[in-house]
C-alpha cells in the first residue's frame, strides 16, 4: 500500500485519496466509528465488571440460567446454546469474509452468493437471541423476594433446584390483578405470578423436603439454608418471582437481568444494523452498482462493521456466560 | 491495492479452525470447570477465569488481523486502532474493578446492612 500503488483506482480517489494512512475515507471513517462503539461496549461490560466485583458474593451463576437447548427439554444443557450462537455468528463472519475476498477479485457471483449466506446467520443469530430473551423472561423454577430484596431460590435435600409449581399449595384465595383505575397514585401491575406469597410458604412448610437456597457463594456455591433458616427467612417474604424483566428476576441480583437485557440487546441491536446494512449492499452487488464502480470496497466497509459485532458477541459470550 | 488481486482463501479456512477451536476449548472448560483451575485463585480471580479472558483476546487477534484485515493495513493505521482501545480499555476497567472492589469490602465490613 502507499500513495503510489492506487492510481488505477478512482474510486479510491473519488473518496478522499489514499492518505497517510494508505486508507480511504470511507474506511477510515468505519475504522473511526469501530473504535469509538468499541469503547461503548468496553464500557458497558466493565459497568458489568464494577456490579459483579460489588456483589462479589451474591451473583447469579450464569451457567445455572443458561440451561435451555431447544428440542431437548428438561435436559440441562449450560452454554451448548451460546456456542451454538457463537459459531453461527463466527460463520457467518467467515462467509463475510469471504464475500470481501471475491470482491478483490471482481467476482460479482461469488460477492453475491457470500452476501446472501451472511444475512442468512445474521438471521439465525437473530433468532437465536430472540429464543434465548424468551426463555430468560419466562424463567423455569420461580422464586421468592424478601422485603429487603433478596432472591430466595428452592432445592430439594440433594441441592437439585425445585420449581414452585412442585411444591406450592393451591389454596382458596383470590388476588385481584391491580390495575391503574383502581390503583393508589395510579400504580398497576403486571401479570400476577402463578401462585401467591401465602401459597408458596405454606407448600414449603408442607413439603419437609424442600429448602431455600440463598443468593450468598460461600466457596463457589449458593448456600443452602437448613430447614429452620430457611423459614425464618420465608417470614419475610414479599413477592413470587416468576422469569425476569427489567424491576426482579428469579436468577438472583436484579442488576444481572437490567444487564443482561442491556447489553445483549444493544449487541442484537447491532447485529440487526448489519444485517440491514448487509441486504443494502447485497442488492447494489446484484444491480451491479460495485462492477460499474470497479471496485467492491463498499463490501468491504459493511464486512469491517460486521466482524467488529461479531468481535463484541466474543467478548460478550466470554463476560457474561463464562467468566 | 498490492494485495487487491490475490485470493486469502486459504488464511480465512485456516482462522476459522483456529477460532473453532478455541470457542470448543473455552465451553468444554465452561462446562467441565476442572477443580485445579476453578478454584485456583489468582489476581482477584480464578485460574479459570483468566484462561478464558487470554483465549478471549486470542480470538479478538484474529478476528481482528485475519478478518478485519488489520494485518494488512500500513503500521500507522494498525497502532491508531489498536493503541487507544487496549489503553483505555485497561484503564477503565481498572478503576472500575478496583471501584467495584471496594464498595464490596464497604458493604461486608462497614456498617451498613444491606443484605437481609
Amino acid at each position: 500500500m502507499g500513495a503510489t500503488v492506487t492510481s488505477h483506482d478512482e474510486h479510491a480517489l473519488l473518496d478522499g485519496g489514499p492518505g497517510p494512512l494508505g486508507a480511504t475515507y470511507g474506511k477510515m471513517m468505519m475504522w473511526f466509528f469501530i473504535v469509538s462503539d468499541a469503547l461503548t461496549f468496553s464500557g458497558f461490560l466493565a459497568a458489568y465488571g464494577f456490579s459483579r466485583f460489588k456483589f462479589i458474593e451474591n451473583w447469579p451463576i450464569a451457567d445455572e440460567v443458561f440451561t435451555h437447548f431447544p428440542f431437548l427439554h428438561g435436559v440441562p444443557a449450560p452454554m451448548y446454546y451460546v456456542a451454538l450462537m457463537t459459531f453461527i455468528l463466527i460463520f457467518s463472519s467467515v462467509t463475510m469474509v469471504l464475500a470481501v475476498d471475491a470482491g478483490h477479485q471482481m467476482k460479482k457471483g461469488k460477492v453475491a452468493f457470500y452476501m446472501f449466506l451472511t444475512i442468512i446467520g445474521g438471521f439465525i443469530f437473530l433468532g437465536s437471541q430472540a429464543w434465548e430473551w424468551k426463555n430468560f423472561i419466562k424463567g423455569e423454577y420461580g422464586a421468592i423476594e424478601t422485603k429487603g430484596g433478596s432472591i430466595l431460590q428452592f432445592v430439594d435435600k440433594d441441592g437439585k433446584r425445585v420449581a414452585l409449581h412442585e411444591f406450592a399449595k393451591v389454596m382458596p384465595e383470590d388476588r385481584v390483578q391491580l390495575t391503574r383505575d383502581k390503583g393508589f397514585w395510579f400504580t398497576g401491575e403486571s401479570a400476577l405470578p402463578s401462585y401467591s406469597v401465602n401459597e408458596v410458604v405454606e407448600g414449603f412448610k408442607a413439603h419437609p423436603n424442600v429448602l431455600v437456597r440463598s443468593e450468598q457463594i460461600v466457596d463457589k456455591e449458593k448456600v443452602v439454608l437448613s430447614r429452620e433458616e430457611s423459614l425464618e427467612r420465608l417470614a419475610s417474604a414479599v413477592y413470587v418471582v416468576e422469569g425476569a424483566n427489567l424491576i426482579r428476576n428469579e436468577y438472583g441480583h436484579k442488576l444481572f437481568a437490567d444487564f443482561f437485557f442491556f447489553i445483549t440487546g444493544f449487541h442484537g441491536f447491532h447485529v440487526f444494523t448489519g444485517v440491514i446494512l448487509n441486504i443494502i449492499i447485497f442488492f447494489n452487488v446484484i444491480l451491479g452498482t460495485y462492477e460499474k464502480r470497479k471496485s467492491y470496497e463498499m463490501v468491504e466497509k459493511v464486512g469491517l462493521y460486521w466482524h467488529f459485532v461479531d468481535l463484541v458477541w466474543v467478548f460478550v459470550f466470554t463476560f457474561f456466560y463464562l467468566v | 491495492m498490492a494485495h487487491a488481486h490475490e485470493s486469502n482463501t486459504k488464511r480465512i479456512w485456516v482462522v476459522f479452525a483456529i477460532l473453532s477451536v478455541i470457542t470448543t476449548v473455552e465451553v468444554a472448560l465452561g462446562i467441565v470447570k476442572p477443580d485445579a483451575l476453578f478454584r485456583a485463585h489468582f489476581l482477584s480471580t480464578s485460574l479459570l477465569n483468566w484462561i478464558f479472558i487470554i483465549l478471549t483476546i486470542v480470538k479478538a487477534y484474529y478476528i481482528v488481523w485475519a478478518f478485519m484485515h488489520l494485518e494488512g493495513e500500513t503500521k500507522g493505521l494498525r497502532w491508531s486502532i489498536v493503541a487507544p482501545l487496549v489503553f483505555l480499555i485497561l484503564y477503565i476497567c481498572f478503576i472500575l474493578l478496583v471501584e467495584g472492589d471496594y464498595v464490596y469490602e464497604v458493604y461486608k465490613t462497614g456498617q451498613i446492612k444491606w443484605n437481609f
